[in-house]
C-alpha cells in the first residue's frame, strides 16, 4: 500500500529535490568554469545527499512496512558502526548478538503501533536483559564499562532514532491537550509524514545554520575541548534561524500552530546542538575523525544522524504531549 | 566447479552477508588485479575471510577467483568436500605432504597457468583472531614457480570479531580491508618474504582498531 500524501507534504518534497537539482547545476557550472578546482569532496557529498533524499522520500511515500524497515536498517548501520568503533570484550559476543536482536523487535513494536512497549522495551527490558546475559558468561573484568557502552549505543542508535519512525504512524486522539490546526483536509488522515519531514528537514537545516553562523561570527567557543568549531554566536544564530524556519514551516506542514512550532524549533535547535556535540565527544574519545566511511563525503552513519539522535525523541515527545 | 550453483550461492547468500550484514570498508579497491594469473595474499582470522575476499571481485570475475584451502580440514567428509570444491571452488592444499613424489603445489601452479586469481593465507591457519602471525614460505615457492604472477597483499580486520575460530554464532561488525601494491618474485626467497611481510605490516599499521580481548 502506498501512502496518499497530503499536498503540502508533496510540495515540501518537491522543494527538497528542487534544491538538490539547483545544487547539482551550480556544481556542474562551477566545474566547467574552473576545471582546476578540486570538487571531488563536494561532488561526493552532493551525490550522497541525492541517495539519502531519494531513500527518505521513498520511506515517507511508501508503505508503512517499508518505512519501518528503512529506519530499522539505519539503526542497524549506526549501531554496527558504533560497536565496530568502541572497545568491546571478546567474551561479550553473545551479549552483542542479543543487543542486535533488539533492533527488529523495537521496530516491530512500531510497526504494530504498540506505544507502551515501544517506549519501555529498550530502557527497561534490554537494560535488564543484557547485563543478565553478560553475568551468565561470567567475565567481570571491565563489566561496568562494557554494559554502559552497549546500553548507550542501543539508546542512541536504536531507541532514539526509532522515534522518527514512530512519528510517521501517529494518529491523533480526540482527547489531546490542544486541538490540531490542520494544514489541509488530507492531513487529518496522514499527520505523520508532515511531522517527520519537519523534524528531519529542520534538524539538517539547523546543522547548516549553526555552521554558517559560527563561520561568519563569533569567537567565544562553547565547548573548546569537544568541538573547537562551535561558537556562542553559531549556537544563538543557529537556534534563532531554526526557530524562525519552524514558525514558517510548522503551521504550513503539520498540525501544530505557530506557538507550538516555535517551541518545536527551539527544541530542535538546542537538541541538534547537543546531539552533534555528543557524537563529537565520542569520536574524540576514540581518536577518530569520522565514525565511518559508508556515506562518501559525509563520513559514517553516526556522523549524519548525530543531531537526530537528540532531536527525534525530543521532538516526538513534545508533539506527543500536546496532540496524541 | 558447478558455476550455476556458485553464482546462486554468491548472489543470494554471500553478497547479502558481506555487503549488508557485515559491510566492507575497502581502501584502494583499484589495486585489486583485473585479471590472472594473480595471487591475493591475506591475513587469516575467520571462515568468512575467503568468501569476503572473493566477493571483492564482483560477479564478472567470480569464475576466475578461487581460494586455496587446507585439504585436511575442508575435505574431511564428503558433503563438506563437495561444497568446498564445487560451490566455493577451493583448490585443496595438503598442509603436511608425506613423501616426495607428489607435488603439493601442482594444483596452485596449474590454476595460475589457467590465468586464475588465487587467494592464499600464508599464516596457514586462522589462529588467534585479529593477530597477525608470521607468514609461511609456501607463497615464495609459488611465486618462484610462476614468476609472471602478481602478488597482492591484503590486510583485513573485523571478521575475526564477527566469526572467530571455534564460534558458530555470527555477530555483525564492519570489516576493514586494506589493499596493498602488488609485488613479483624477486629472485630470492628471503628477500621476497621480507618484502611481503613488510608490506603486510605497513598495511596493518594503517588502521587504528579498538581493543578486543
Amino acid at each position: 500500500m502506498i501512502r496518499q500524501l497530503p499536498t503540502e507534504v508533496n510540495w515540501t518534497l518537491a522543494g527538497i529535490f528542487a534544491v538538490l537539482v539547483l545544487s547539482s547545476v551550480l556544481l556542474y557550472c562551477w566545474r566547467r568554469l574552473k576545471p582546476q578546482a578540486d570538487l571531488a569532496e563536494m561532488t561526493a557529498r552532493l551525490r550522497t545527499w541525492w541517495v539519502i533524499a531519494v531513500l527518505f522520500s521513498l520511506a515517507v511515500a511508501g508503505s508503512q512496512a517499508f518505512a519501518v524497515a528503512f529506519f530499522a536498517f539505519v539503526s542497524f548501520l549506526a549501531f554496527k558502526e558504533y560497536l565496530s568503533l568502541i572497545p568491546t570484550r571478546r567474551a561479550d559476543r553473545r551479549v552483542l548478538f542479543w543487543a542486535y536482536l533488539a533492533i527488529p523487535i523495537q521496530y516491530y513494536w512500531i510497526y504494530s503501533q504498540w506505544y507502551g512497549m515501544f517506549i519501555i522495551f529498550i530502557p527497561v527490558y534490554m537494560f535488564l536483559l543484557l547485563p543478565t546475559r553478560a553475568v551468565l558468561i561470567g567475565n567481570t573484568d571491565g563489566y561496568i564499562r562494557a554494559m554502559g557502552t552497549v546500553h548507550w549505543g542501543l539508546m542512541t542508535a536504536v531507541f532514539s532514532l526509532s522515534h522518527a519512525a514512530y512519528l510517521l504512524n501517529l494518529q491523533p486522539v480526540e482527547s489531546g491537550r490542544i486541538s490540531p490546526s490542520w494544514p489541509s483536509e488530507h492531513a487529518i488522515e496522514e499527520p505523520g509524514p508532515g511531522l517527520l519531514i519537519m523534524l528531519v528537514l529542520l534538524t539538517q537545516l539547523n546543522d547548516v545554520a549553526q555552521f554558517a553562523w559560527g563561520k561568519s561570527f563569533g569567537r567565544t567557543r562553547v565547548a573548546p575541548d569537544v568541538s573547537p568549531g562551535k561558537t556562542v554566536a553559531g549556537l544563538v544564530g543557529g537556534v534563532a534561524t531554526t526557530v524562525v524556519l519552524a514558525m514558517l514551516i510548522g503551521p504550513a506542514l503539520t498540525l501544530m500552530d505557530w506557538q507550538r512550532s516555535l517551541f518545536a524549533g527551539l527544541i530542535i535547535g538546542l537538541g541538534g546542538f547537543a546531539g552533534d556535540l555528543s557524537i563529537s565527544a565520542l569520536k574524540r574519545d576514540l581518536g577518530v575523525k569520522d565514525s565511518g566511511s559508508i556515506l562518501p563525503g559525509h563520513g559514517g552513519i553516526l556522523d549524519r544522524v548525530d543531531s537526530l539522535t537528540y532531536t527525534a525523541p525530543m521532538f516526538f515527545h513534545f508533539v506527543h504531549y500536546f496532540y496524541f | 566447479m558447478n558455476h550455476v550453483l556458485r553464482y546462486l550461492f554468491f548472489v543470494f547468500v554471500v553478497y547479502p552477508m558481506t555487503l549488508i550484514l557485515i559491510g566492507l570498508n575497502v581502501r584502494r579497491r583499484e589495486l585489486l588485479p583485473q585479471a590472472g594469473p594473480a595471487l591475493i595474499v591475506a591475513n587469516h582470522n575467520s571462515h568468512l575471510d575467503a568468501l569476503t575476499l572473493i566477493s571483492l571481485f564482483g560477479l564478472k570475475r567470480l569464475r576466475y577467483v578461487r581460494p586455496v584451502a587446507a585439504a585436511d580440514f575442508f575435505l574431511r567428509n564428503r558433503l563438506l568436500g563437495w561444497f568446498s570444491t564445487r560451490v566455493i571452488g577451493i583448490i585443496p592444499l595438503d598442509r603436511a605432504p608425506k613423501g616426495t613424489r607428489s607435488d603439493p603445489l601442482a594444483g596452485i601452479v596449474a590454476a595460475l597457468e589457467r590465468s586464475e586469481i588465487l587467494i592464499l593465507f600464508p599464516e596457514g591457519t586462522r589462529g588467534e583472531p585479529e593477530q597477525l602471525a608470521e607468514f609461511k614460505t609456501g607463497v615464495a615457492h609459488v611465486a618462484k614457480r610462476s614468476p609472471e604472477t602478481s602478488v597482492t597483499p591484503i590486510y583485513m580486520h573485523g571478521l575475526g570479531k564477527s566469526l572467530p575460530r571455534g564460534e558458530a554464532l555470527f555477530v555483525p561488525f564492519f570489516c576493514d580491508i586494506f589493499v596493498g601494491e602488488a609485488l613479483h618474485w624477486t629472485g630470492n626467497r628471503g628477500e621476497f618474504m621480507d618484502l611481503l611481510n613488510q608490506r603486510m605490516e605497513s598495511l596493518a599499521a594503517e588502521g587504528t582498531f579498538p581493543d578486543w580481548n
